[in-house]
Parts: C-alpha cells; sequence; structure tokens
C-alpha cells in the first residue's frame, strides 16, 4: 500500500511532476504582519556594516593610534573635535547606526535562544528601552555640548573659555 | 544505511566557528558601546568628571582591556564583510573557507600592527 504525501511547498498535491512553483500562503517568507521587515533588517545590517567599518577604523586610528593616542584623550580632545561639525556628523552616524546595528544583533540572538515568548518579550522591551535612551543621549550630548560649561554663574574648571 | 552528512558549508567547521565568533564579538562590542556612550556623556556633567572617568581606560590592565576590544571589532569587522561578500558574491559561498583564513591573516596584521602601537603608547613612560 502506498500513500501520497502532498508536497509542503507546492499548492497542489503531488503527481510526481515537478511543483508548479506556487507556495501555498502559510509557507510564505514574506506577507502577513510582519511585511518584508526581517529582509529589510537584513540589508540594513550589510550596508550599516559597511559605513561602521569606516566610521570605527577612522574613530579609532585618530582616537588611539595618531600622536600620543590614548594619553592625548580628555576633556580638551573631545571639545576640539566636536569644535568641527565634521567630527559631530562622524560621530553622530556612528552612533546611530552602531546602536541599530547592536540592537537588531542582540534582537536576533534573544530570538534564538530565548524560547518562551515572554522572556523574548521581557528581553526585548528591555533592549529597545536601552537602545532608545542610549540613542537619545547620545544625540543630545553631541548637540548641546559646551565647550565652556558653566554652573550657577561659575565657569567650571576644565572648560575651554573664550578670553573675555 | 544513512551516512552522516557530508559536505555541508556550515556545521561544525569554519562557517559555524567564524558565526559564533562573530556572535560573541558582536554581543561584547554592544555592551561596551552602552557603557562608551555613557562615559562619553560625562562631558555634559563637567571637565573634570570626563576626564576623571576617562583616566580608568588609562591604566596598564585597561591598556590590555582596549586592545582585547579592537581585537573583537577587527574580527568583527572583517568577518562582517566576508559575510557580506558570501551574501552577495556569485561564488562567495563557495570561496567562505578561504575568505575566512584571510579574514583571520589580515586580523593577525593589524593586531600586531594595533598592540605594538597602542600598548607601546599606553605603558609608555607617560
Amino acid at each position: 500500500m502506498t500513500a501520497t504525501i502532498q508536497s509542503p511547498r507546492s499548492g497542489k498535491p503531488s503527481s510526481g511532476k515537478p511543483s508548479s512553483g506556487k507556495i501555498q500562503p502559510k509557507y510564505r517568507r514574506t506577507g502577513g504582519s510582519k511585511g518584508n521587515f526581517e529582509m529589510l533588517a537584513w540589508l540594513f545590517m550589510r550596508l550599516s556594516g559597511v559605513v561602521l567599518v569606516v566610521l570605527i577604523f577612522g574613530h579609532l586610528t585618530v582616537n588611539l593610534l595618531v600622536g600620543e593616542g590614548i594619553h592625548a584623550i580628555d576633556f580638551g580632545f573631545v571639545a576640539g573635535k566636536w569644535a568641527d561639525p565634521f567630527w559631530q556628523f562622524w560621530d553622530l552616524a556612528m552612533l546611530w547606526l552602531a546602536m541599530l546595528h547592536g540592537t537588531n544583533g542582540v534582537r536576533t540572538i534573544i530570538n534564538d535562544y530565548a524560547e518562551k515568548d515572554a522572556t523574548r518579550l521581557w528581553l526585548k522591551i528591555v533592549l529597545y528601552a536601552a537602545t532608545t535612551v542610549i540613542i537619545i543621549l547620545g544625540t543630545l550630548v553631541i548637540f548641546t555640548f559646551n565647550p565652556c560649561p558653566v554652573a550657577n554663574g561659575v565657569q567650571l574648571p576644565g572648560g575651554f573659555c573664550p578670553a573675555p | 544505511m544513512p551516512t552522516k552528512p557530508a559536505g555541508t558549508l556550515y556545521r561544525g567547521r569554519e562557517g559555524m566557528w567564524s558565526w559564533v565568533g562573530h556572535r560573541i564579538t558582536g554581543v561584547v562590542i554592544f555592551f561596551f558601546l552602552l557603557v562608551h556612550v555613557l562615559d562619553t556623556s560625562l562631558v555634559r556633567v563637567s571637565p573634570e568628571a570626563y576626564t576623571a572617568v576617562i583616566g580608568a581606560y588609562k591604566n596598564p590592565l585597561m591598556a590590555l582591556g582596549e586592545t582585547g576590544l579592537v581585537a573583537a571589532i577587527v574580527f568583527h569587522a572583517f568577518n562582517g564583510l566576508r559575510i557580506i561578500a558570501v551574501d552577495f558574491w556569485k561564488k562567495g559561498a563557495k570561496y567562505q573557507r578561504q575568505m575566512l583564513w584571510t579574514v583571520l591573516g589580515l586580523w593577525v596584521v593589524v593586531m600586531v600592527g594595533f598592540s605594538i602601537r597602542h600598548l607601546s603608547l599606553a605603558l609608555g613612560g607617560h
């Protein structure tokens, strides 16, 4: 006795002929409520990855390898960089791309290893909350940075204040 | 008689271990990134607060930590470019193994150069 097993990916029962190529809706990878979000996330990882290689290698070279390297890094070093819109934009792009790239990577890892729905949900809530806070904080810091900070009308020591 | 699956591209070999390495380095870099944005944000608190915290990055133990972090970043960067080549280059999957050894070779070269420069600066007399 033989049983006919339906080919899982074809819309028609198996007839020995090659599949028509029609895919049953429940086996489609796109469509449904998620749209093609996962494909866009996959593409974003590759595009942002290429840009991040340039941004981060540049960041490491300028901050660690040039001149006195790490010894040169202090408040004045940051002030000097962010006086230039070029480095403001560089660091802003690095912040956003790295955070979104990293968040999507950790999201993938959570989806892979957290098996309970509730665990996955909570881990992702924590992840997205941390990401939101860090991106907003970092963006505000880059754009509201003051090389000559003043507290209660008194200039803080270590600032770069213009001569009166 | 069933035989073990032979010739699979990824299981238990270079492909799988590079994937494991990519995950681990990715997570390490992500958690450092969270801390690094927070420590840099101290420039908005006061110049002294920032300079004090950044001073913590300048001791010898941290110099080794920074070298490890850069090692993770450089591997993740080069292996990421390899993944892009596997996905988009017609012969990418065929040559994924050779590309991994290229990644590791470049990684060694870059890390030898970086370590000499960074450790001599960080551990040198300053």
